[in-house]
């Protein structure tokens, strides 16, 4: 079924009677082409580009819950390209134009909102950072202004420009980031793997991938063994607990990242703003929601959950830039189990198992990129070559040495990035 | 309307407030919406999405519909429930969601379109053209969304965050919980009893019933009284638990001023608890629901037990004409009361064939309403029997689906909650928050003696496994009905029935959801916005999960709740971040001269959580560069002085220091003698540069480090790990000093001339090569002296206990300027490094390894030390890396930035052809050009290369000479000299 | 999160740093070669479940801790000084 305006007025006029499901609920077959692990926006995201740039369609994506149940379901949904070193400037180039065509791209709208991503600085060294940072986008061909202070009070005068601990002295200015509707993105791209053959296969949870000989074979699932050429894993968030099935231990630590969204409000913040002094980000939702959040909660966890006080940091943060929003409050908190890598960037490679490809380390960036993950992942488990925008996030990276891409220069402890 | 007689308000004072713009008389001890249903006033708000009129529909937080913006200016306050909000004279109340009046509301056209904007419209359409999304769409919808609005001004209030610390927590002050801090207050325990409303009692205010023997808000009273006499017990009303955390930690939100007028006010609007409880107890109670039919959404349709809050506890008739609909004995409790209360009752409507019957209503047995109607108001509802359908005239429909215990706690911690068959209710999964027990009503125990039981014994196993004496206390006689409930969840039929009221999701939407195969419960939610509303589902998610579980076939328990987050009920932001408003974001820190420095004009910028002087502008001159410009000079011709003690500073004593320093930094300091200096390179284990700074051997095991300003923190604590869990064999200690000694550069020509002028006894060049330190007596104080520089000139850094830093910067500044120097800032300090290619954290930003820096000589080869070996990993050596090197403008524009990015002469500037950036720059007086500080691909090797240079940002395309980073003086001769 | 700090008692999580699994108290020697240092610096166990951390009461006494907890249910076990802990 093609979703449109017209299709909309239609059932509207015939009752909503004709509305078909967004896709099957399949039987697990007991073998495929390619078994995905991860039924989130990565993992379908791969397996829609497998079918439609690979032409690779007896696949399976087996997912423990609900499809788009883990960090796309559960994020602060921004969407840039403002990164400044090469291995993530081409990778997230590559997500943001995938972003540009996604609602015609998959029939669905995902809400794509291009409303300018804001990141304030607050130094001169701050600025130079972001200088560089931005030079860097434009190199890659993406957008970026530096703005003074002057510039951000004009485009955003409701911070408090006199009195707060940090004062802004400008900003690096992001025109084509925005945000997009969390959920409508992993709906979308499994809704477009479900009708280009892929097999969704929900509450199939795998318990063991067997391999032979240093080859791939299968996996063990909650629904019975299942035969695949390939396995990819795209779990982040458990990847360390699958990648063990295959023997492997991994540069990950798994930590929790709280948000939090308010009660519904007439529109007054039109960008994503960004504070990074005070690890805070905010946006307002379609729906009215301030949806905004800080750093993660520094300790190791998989509870889905945070405490006290990281989530009054966040708000301290957003006291002290915009006391605006002092009066807004908050309707819920959430938390996500991020996969933080020692450097920050994500890993996207082949592992020693052959057939076997692990995508992870996504850290909080992950929503962003969720189509250039999919992109370059299914490329490199079609061809086992590395995409071209992807070929910065290989998992040997730390034992060599070669093409760290650590943004924030923290080094290798894990819940620094 | 009022009914005399009626209520716990009587006597109370009169109030006056206004609602959209109209003056209304309430009483003191109303909440918003008793004195508007008191006024008769039934229409309070709009629908979210088909802007639907609204009335009151609950009496408590969970409101969905009657949410009011408070106030006016800069502290309005939108999405205040009026179920909560007390009245007080002046408050001003307004609707919201609505143009251009809350009568007359253009956007409930959106009613109309209903069948084209069914549960998840939105995904299917909007996307042709393409641009229209950012350009037309997005703009209408956000305009039409939303509640109320922010004032978009900075926040003029007061809020407060504090800790609270105690045995035994009770969350409620119902009978439940009021036995629970009884039991345990009377063991001794210390008890914080909390409850969300102003007035502690929970139902007890709200029913008729009896506790022993007598009115429930008499017994209320009494047990407050007996709470209050006791030291340990502290009651927090108004106070709502919002959240449970790890290890017994609680979030509270207590309304400390919300009830009063803001103006005048010393008082926080609201205060943020974090209460520690070694246990607690769950007394939240339990949310009655409603039943979905057609039309259920109309103001005048209420839930039953708000009914009869505003009748037993506000004495207020909702209605004139009340009919009651539910499917349990709760809906004939609510007619009894109304009847009892003069009120008529037209009629009560009970799903189950076995109702009771009643003498003083008519009783429709086995009947269920099925539409109502009535524009602004109900006017009459619909009554569907075995025989067909009849109307019935009602202003007011009281209803009753049964009851939901307020799980919400006990689930913060991802324990999900236990379905109940016989209550048809989900409970508290136990032990799902440890320490946790919930009784009463919230965890399915309906009757009043039910609740005073578990209470009691909760709040006394609380108490016990605490180690106190703990006894029950005695029961009072209460009533103990059996809860008899049929389960009804929506009312079968044509047309929209109201799950969701605020958000305007309905029986149709969820069918619809599972028809599209959003079957899960969390895609249902996600698709239909089920359960997103302000309420967070509380009046509405298990019906809507029942109404899922139906279309799919599935029992209740198999379709599985949707996560319960935190918190509880909303809190402000401004509560949850009170105290960073303004500068309270984060320390300040002042260094000694920092009243001196704000004396002579400069400007004090922000480094760290510090603050520094920028540079010290002198009359006649108007732009910063010109004074930074003569510092720098200044510095080359005569004597500056700056203020370096921000920088961190450690004293470290003991006989294994050097073999401590020789493990944390890369080249040796066991060697250095007593008296000396060594600039030393601090490495992270994973091999790149944490930190650069000297260290000072001041005696044979007394030793003081230096840090850079920015990392002294994370130094301190490195040093900690290094010698508490690598190296505890080593006899050290060392403790932080930044704070207790003030520290000044003094460099120039003349600033041993300077010094000599202060110092008690003079410097005699022998005693004082380069790199020398020891102790000197400043005016007669005992202060240190090092002989380093970080502007190239001979220098010296003079350090004196913090209380005599100003008095000595005054002192120092003057005999400067004596000498034709002076104070100068990080603007000059900055310059003169950049000249001398010292670095800072622009250039060691922890990307940068020893060999990028030009430093790979310093680690030594002799011992292992932190991040040695991985410093040597082939790709942290390879000559590709981009390296440090100095840069020198030679095209047209002779500008460098920082930020600005290098490629190779007449390669374009894209990042395939990327060489390297620039991280400092700075214009040198002392060359008379701009000079810059960068890192370039193999850039040791290309010196004398020019490069191109590109800032697309600034606008600078240019070219640059590759030189030595050292510009001014590379022999070193005048820091030596 | 309360924290049980063997000098100090149980404190508030905000007086303490989080530095990550337990693994770094044990260094290997500088020649312990390339796939040691790789595990030493980068990989990690990280369970869910039950492990051992370090914690630094910066705050507080400026103790590093080794403690244990559980990283699905936050549960903490106990705690003991960095210096003392088994590796």
């Amino acid at each position: 079924m093609r979703f449109s305006g017209l299709r909309v007025l239609w059932e509207g006029l015939t009752g909503n009677r004709g509305w078909e499901p967004h896709w099957r609920d399949p039987a697990p077959k007991s073998e495929y082409d390619v078994v995905i692990i991860g039924g989130g926006g990565h993992g379908l995201s791969t397996a829609y580009y497998l079918a439609r740039e690979h032409g690779i369609t007896n696949v399976a994506v087996l997912e423990k819950g609900y499809l788009g149940g883990g960090n796309v379901g559960r994020n602060t949904t921004i969407v840039r390209a403002n990164y400044g070193l090469p291995g993530n400037s081409e990778f997230y180039s590559h997500s943001l134009k995938l972003w540009e065509g996604l609602e015609q791209e998959l029939n669905y709208n995902v809400m794509m909102s291009q409303r300018g991503v804001l990141n304030l600085f607050h130094s001169d060294g701050q600025r130079d950072a972001f200088a560089r940072r931005g030079n860097a986008m434009v190199n890659q061909g993406d957008d970026a202004i530096l703005l003074d202070r002057e510039g951000v009070r004009r485009l955003v005068p409701y911070l408090d420009f006199d009195n707060a601990r940090f004062p802004v002295h400008g900003g690096l200015f992001h025109p084509r980031g925005g945000t997009a509707r969390h959920d409508a993105v992993a709906w979308g791209y499994a809704r477009g793997a479900d009708r280009r053959g892929v097999d969704l296969i929900q509450n199939c949870e795998v318990t063991g991938i067997d391999i032979e000989n240093g080859r791939v074979r299968g996996v063990q699932t909650t629904r019975g063994a299942i035969r695949a050429g390939k396995v990819g894993i795209v779990v982040a968030g458990r990847s360390s607990q699958v990648a063990a099935m295959a023997g492997m231990r991994l540069p990950i630590e798994s930590h929790v990242l709280q948000a939090f969204v308010t009660e519904g409000l007439k529109p007054v913040i039109d960008h994503v703003v960004t504070f990074g002094m005070g690890h805070f980000y905010i946006s307002q939702s379609d729906k009215g929601g301030l949806v905004f959040g800080g750093d993660i909660d520094m300790y190791a966890s998989y509870a889905a959950r945070g405490n006290l006080p990281a989530v009054e940091h966040v708000m301290e943060a957003g006291m002290t830039l915009m006391p605006m929003i002092g009066k807004a409050r908050v309707l819920r908190s959430w938390g996500g189990i991020m996969d933080m890598s020692p450097d920050g960037s994500p890993i996207i490679d082949r592992t020693d198992v052959e057939g076997l490809y692990l995508n992870c380390g996504w850290n909080y960036g992950g929503f962003k990129a969720v189509p250039a993950s999919g992109h370059c992942f299914a490329h490199l488990m079609a061809t086992d070559r590395y995409h071209e925008a992807a070929t910065g996030f290989r998992l040997d990276r730390f034992r060599t040495g070669y093409g760290i891409i650590d943004e924030e220069g923290t080094g290798a402890q894990h819940n620094l990035h | 309307m009022r009914v005399a007689g009626k209520g716990l308000l009587a006597g109370a004072r009169p109030v006056t407030f206004s609602f959209d713009g109209v003056r209304y008389r309430g009483l003191e001890g109303d909440t918003l919406a008793s004195a508007l249903l008191a006024n008769g006033v039934r229409l309070v708000g709009r629908s979210f999405k088909y802007h639907r009129p609204r009335g009151v529909l609950t009496a408590g937080s969970e409101e969905p519909n009657a949410l009011l913006t408070i106030g006016r200016g800069a502290g309005q306050e939108p999405n205040v429930r009026a179920t909560v909000q007390e009245i007080y004279d002046g408050l001003e109340a307004r609707s919201q969601n609505r143009w251009p009046s809350l009568g007359f509301d253009l956007l409930s056209v959106n009613d109309l379109a209903a069948p084209f904007l069914g549960a998840g419209f939105y995904y299917k359409t909007f996307m042709w053209p393409k641009s229209f999304w950012e350009k037309v769409y997005e703009p209408l919808i956000r305009r039409s969304a939303g509640l109320g609005a922010l004032s978009r001004e900075a926040n003029p209030d007061r809020y407060e965050k504090a800790f609270a610390f105690c045995d035994v927590l009770v969350i409620g002050g119902g009978p439940a919980g009021l036995m629970a801090a009884l039991a345990a207050g009377r063991a001794g325990a210390d008890v914080i009893l909390a409850d969300e409303d102003a007035r502690m009692g929970g139902r007890a205010l709200a029913e008729s019933w009896e506790i022993g023997g007598r009115s429930a808000h008499l017994w209320v009273d009494d047990v407050l009284a007996e709470l209050a006499a006791m030291e340990n017990v502290r009651l927090m009303p108004r106070t709502c638990v919002v959240g449970a955390y790890d290890q017994g930690t609680y979030g509270a939100l207590e309304r400390v001023g919300q009830h009063l007028p803001r103006s005048g006010s010393a008082r926080p609007v609201e205060c943020f608890w974090r209460i520690v409880a070694r246990r607690a107890v769950l007394a939240a109670g339990a949310l009655e629901r409603p039943v979905a039919f057609r039309n259920n959404d109309r103001p005048g349709i209420m839930m039953a037990g708000a009914v009869r809050a505003y009748l037993n506890r506000w004495g207020v008739a909702p209605g004139r004409r009340v009919a009651v609909f539910g499917n349990n004995d709760d809906a004939h409790r609510t007619a009894r009361d109304l009847v009892a209360a003069g009120v008529h009752v037209a009629g009560l409507i009970d799903s189950r064939h076995d109702a009771p019957r009643a003498r003083d209503f008519r009783v429709w047995r086995g009947a269920v309403v099925c539409d109502s109607a009535g524009r602004k108001g109900l006017e009459n509802i619909t009554i569907r029997t075995a025989r067909g359908k009849e109307k019935l005239q009602a202003d007011c429909l009281a209803m009753s689906g049964g009851w939901n215990p307020s799980v919400h706690l006990a689930c913060h911690m991802n324990g999900r909650p236990v379905w109940r068959r016989d209550i048809a209710a989900f409970v508290p999964l136990p032990g799902a928050v440890p320490g946790l027990e919930a009784v009463g009503a919230a965890n399915g125990a309906f009757s009043t003696a039910a609740c005073l039981r578990e209470g009691a014994e909760a709040g006394a196993r609380a108490a016990e496994a605490l180690g106190f004496g703990a006894a029950v206390p005695d029961l009072p006689e209460a009533e103990d009905d059996p809860c008899r409930i049929a389960p009804l969840w929506s009312v079968p039929g044509r047309g929209r029935a109201w799950l969701d009221f605020q958000n305007d999701v309905t029986v149709k939407d969820v069918k619809q959801a599972a028809a599209e195969n959003f079957r899960s419960v969390e895609h249902m939610k996600r698709y239909t916005t089920q359960g997103m509303a302000t309420d967070q589902g509380k009046n509405s998610n298990v019906a809507a999960l029942a109404v899922l579980a139906d279309a799919t076939g599935r029992s209740i328990p198999e379709t599985g709740t949707t996560t319960f987050r935190p918190p509880y009920s909303p809190v402000s932001i401004a509560a949850l971040g009170a105290g960073a408003q303004g500068k309270g974001f984060a320390p300040e820190r002042f260094s000694t001269s920092h009243a001196a420095s704000v004396e002579h004009g400069a400007p004090m910028i922000e480094a760290g959580l510090w603050y520094r002087p920028s540079y010290f502008p002198k009359p006649g001159e108007t732009h910063w560069r010109q004074s930074c410009d003569r510092e720098v000079r200044m510095v080359r011709e005569a004597v500056g002085v700056c203020d370096v003690s921000t920088l961190g500073k450690i004293d470290l004593q003991g006989p294994d220091v050097g073999a401590f320093l020789d493990f944390v930094y890369t080249n040796t300091f066991s060697t250095l003698k007593v008296g000396r200096v060594r600039y030393g390179l601090m490495l992270r284990e994973d091999g790149f540069v944490m930190d650069d700074g000297t260290c000072a051997r001041l005696g044979e095991n007394r030793w003081l480090m230096t840090t850079t300003t920015a990392a002294a923190g994370e130094v301190m604590r490195h040093l900690e790990w290094v010698h508490q869990a690598l190296r505890p064999d080593l006899d050290l200690r060392f403790v932080s000093v930044t704070e207790q000694w003030a520290q000044f550069a003094v460099a120039g020509p003349k600033a041993r001339e300077l010094l000599n002028g202060l110092l008690d006894a003079p410097l005699a060049q022998a005693d004082w090569p380069f790199m020398a330190c020891g102790a000197v007596s400043v005016l007669g104080v005992r202060g240190r002296l090092f002989r380093i520089s970080f502007s190239g000139e001979q220098g010296y850094e003079i350090a004196v206990p913090a209380r005599f830093g100003d008095s000595l910067f005054r002192e120092l500044v003057a005999r400067a300027e004596a000498l034709g120097g002076g104070p100068y800032g990080m603007e000059a300090l900055n310059v003169l490094r950049i000249e001398k290619g010292f670095i800072t954290h622009a250039e060691i930003h922890g990307r940068t390894t020893a060999y990028d820096i030009g430093m790979q000589g310093m680690v030594s080869e002799k011992k292992d030390c932190i991040g040695k070996t991985l410093s040597q990993r082939a790709g942290l050596m390879d000559p590709d890396r981009e390296r440090l090197v100095g840069l020198k403008p030679v095209g047209a524009v002779k500008q460098i930035t920082a930020g600005a990015h290098l490629f190779n002469r007449g390669e374009a500037p894209v990042r395939v052809n990327d060489q390297g950036y620039v991280t400092s720059v700075g214009f040198s007086p002392t060359l008379g050009h701009m000079i810059g500080l960068a890192f370039l691909r193999r850039g040791p090797e290309r010196i004398g290369e020019v490069v191109r240079l590109v800032d697309h940002l600034r606008g600078i395309d240019t070219e640059c000479e590759v030189v030595n980073p050292v510009f001014y003086d590379p022999e070193g001769g005048r820091m030596r000299g | 999160m309360r924290i049980p700090c063997p000098i100090c008692g149980e404190r508030d999580r905000r007086e303490f740093y989080y530095k990550g699994a337990a693994v770094a108290l044990d260094r290997p020697g500088p020649d312990a070669g390339e796939a040691a240092w790789d595990a030493y610096v980068y990989l990690r166990e990280n369970p869910a479940g039950r492990t051992r951390e370090l914690w630094y009461h910066e705050g507080g006494c400026g103790a590093w801790l080794v403690v244990t907890r559980d990283t699905v249910s936050h549960e903490i076990f106990g705690a003991e000084l960095a210096g003392e802990a088994d590796v």
